[in-house]
């Protein structure tokens, strides 16, 4: 049963859009004015991204995010698979216990697991920087591949692993040829969000940064708080094309393995 | 057992990880809400949060929260529906969730200059005659970006309940003579009110935290509960003070799970 969208349904999705995209596309549009603020637009230049690509302090900021984000989420990714298998092991109860203990990072809001982090830290001796951040990321990270890898495990049959096993495969080979496999879509699933969950976040590594790292995020935080820098303006610009590149990609390869998996089925 | 030895392997890591990142900083913002600014033990922290400044802030926060939450699920909830009558709907759904992949500080600094003094904000208030005002630095800025930054998230999780939704139902509904609202209130919103709580859960509690806003968009009119701890541990050092607002949000926080808490499935 499918109504026509009314003229007024219409606009009002045409307005939330509108709302949705007009800081976004506002920012871009700004990025080329001359004039250097956001409210006057006096001509068009290419100066602000000109400086952007010779800021070598900005391009150090971003490998750092980078760095941080691919080892962060790679490491979370290999404890929350090893998480899941052994959570998917127990029996109920202990089962419930542990997925709440899971999902406390999650729903925490950022300030508490910043500030928690920074006091962990501070009592364990770890020096802020670098490895105080990758440690946050980690542990911040390592739930949520939990999440996204558990329901694949239950969904799995456990006859696969019992015919496994009457063929004579040992523990690991029943790991890495029956388990993994059929697990594979959760983990890169979870090693995405993971990826995703890093590159954006800005509160937990504003905590536990210290003086002498800084990731994008909090580079933009006190870039912003000094005022209008069309610099910035540039930066999001390029950002936004990087990830409407990868919306791109991640929707025709799901648009492929989903025709795949129909295919499978039928 | 085998199994259980290879269980017990694969649970080192994460076991340590459960012990070090999810327990251990619980128990050490406890523990550190005991402690004054001098590390003396004490309880001068609660003693202080139960005046009425730090009162008047938790409840200005959570009411804050409250609108943010409600009025981001009155504009989520059409969208989503809408979205699920649309033709390419998973396609228009991307496109809802693309803003929420840009860097939630550039969206903040896009408002500085949107609703700045002479921003594009204040233009077209003078276009339609009403004249520019203060924008910036004002509550409506803090509830508007606010919403803004957590509408796809409140979207999402009430797309998914609605497109699950068996259309059969509804004409069964039609079928028995309901009107449009009464097949809404009857049928549809019972239907979907688990996606509408995990929405509110996932607004709600961050919104509780927003201490970069506060920053960037309020001007430091509006404090949070996220406000106070950023102030307390990164500018004052009082981290004693900082810990015992974390603990009653914390405390806030497992409420509120237990208030939106899933009934049907135990996992």
């Amino acid at each position: 049963m499918h109504h026509k969208s009314t003229p007024t349904a219409k606009i009002f999705l045409f307005i939330i859009f509108a709302i949705l995209y007009t800081p976004i596309f506002f920012l871009i549009f700004y990025s080329f004015n001359s004039g250097g603020t956001m409210s006057h637009f006096e001509g068009f230049t290419l100066d602000w991204y000109k400086e952007l690509f010779h800021d070598t302090r900005l391009f150090i900021i971003v490998l750092n995010t980078l760095v941080i984000a691919l080892l962060s989420s790679l490491i979370a990714t290999i404890i929350g698979v090893f998480g899941a298998l052994s959570i998917h092991a127990y029996k109920k109860r202990m089962k419930n216990t542990l997925l709440s203990l899971n999902n406390v990072l999650i729903v925490s809001p950022d300030v508490i697991i910043g500030a928690s982090f920074l006091i962990l830290f501070t009592f364990a001796g770890i020096k802020l920087g670098f490895y105080s951040v990758l440690l946050s990321h980690i542990a911040f990270s390592i739930p949520i591949v939990v999440l996204l890898v558990l329901p694949k495990l239950m969904e799995m049959s456990p006859s696969l692993v019992d015919a496994a096993k009457d063929l004579g495969a040992s523990n690991w080979n029943v790991l890495t040829k029956v388990v993994l496999p059929y697990i594979t879509p959760g983990i890169f699933a979870g090693f995405f969000m993971a990826l995703t969950y890093s590159l954006d976040d800005f509160a937990v590594t504003f905590f536990v940064t210290g003086n002498g790292f800084s990731t994008l995020s909090v580079e933009i935080y006190s870039l912003a708080r000094q005022g209008i820098s069309l610099n910035i303006n540039a930066l999001s610009a390029v950002l936004f094309v990087v990830t409407i590149l990868l919306v791109i990609v991640y929707y025709f390869i799901t648009q492929r393995t989903n025709m795949k998996g129909v295919g499978i089925r039928k | 057992m085998g199994n259980k030895l290879t269980r017990n392997l694969y649970m080192i890591p994460y076991s340590l990880w459960i012990v070090l990142f999810v327990i251990a900083p619980i128990m050490l913002v406890l523990y550190y809400s005991f402690f004054d600014i001098e590390g003396n033990f004490s309880l001068i922290n609660y003693q202080k949060f139960f005046t009425p400044v730090y009162l008047k802030m938790t409840l200005s926060s959570f009411w804050y929260a409250f609108l943010i939450t409600l009025i981001s699920l009155l504009f989520a909830y059409p969208t989503a529906y809408l979205l699920t009558k649309t033709k390419h709907k998973q396609l228009w759904l991307l496109l809802i969730i693309v803003p929420s992949w840009v860097n939630l500080l550039l969206k903040a600094y896009a408002f500085i200059g949107i609703f700045g003094q002479y921003g594009m904000a204040n233009s077209l208030l003078e276009m339609i005659g009403i004249g520019s005002r203060q924008i910036l630095f004002t509550d409506f800025s803090f509830i508007f970006v606010a919403v803004y930054i957590f509408i796809p998230f409140m979207i999402l999780p009430i797309f998914n309940a609605l497109n699950e939704l068996n259309p059969s139902l509804l004409d069964a509904a039609n079928d028995l003579g309901a009107s449009k609202w009464t097949a809404f209130r009857r049928v549809i919103f019972p239907l979907t009110i688990d996606g509408v709580k995990s929405g509110c859960q996932i607004v709600f509690i961050p919104a509780l935290s927003l201490f970069m806003l506060t920053r960037l968009i309020a001007g430091n009119r509006v404090i949070t509960l996220g406000t106070a701890i950023e102030q307390h541990f990164l500018v004052t050092q009082d981290w004693g003070m900082g810990a015992t607002i974390a603990v009653f949000l914390i405390i806030a926080m497992f409420f509120i799970m237990f208030l939106t808490r899933d009934r049907k499935r135990g996992v």
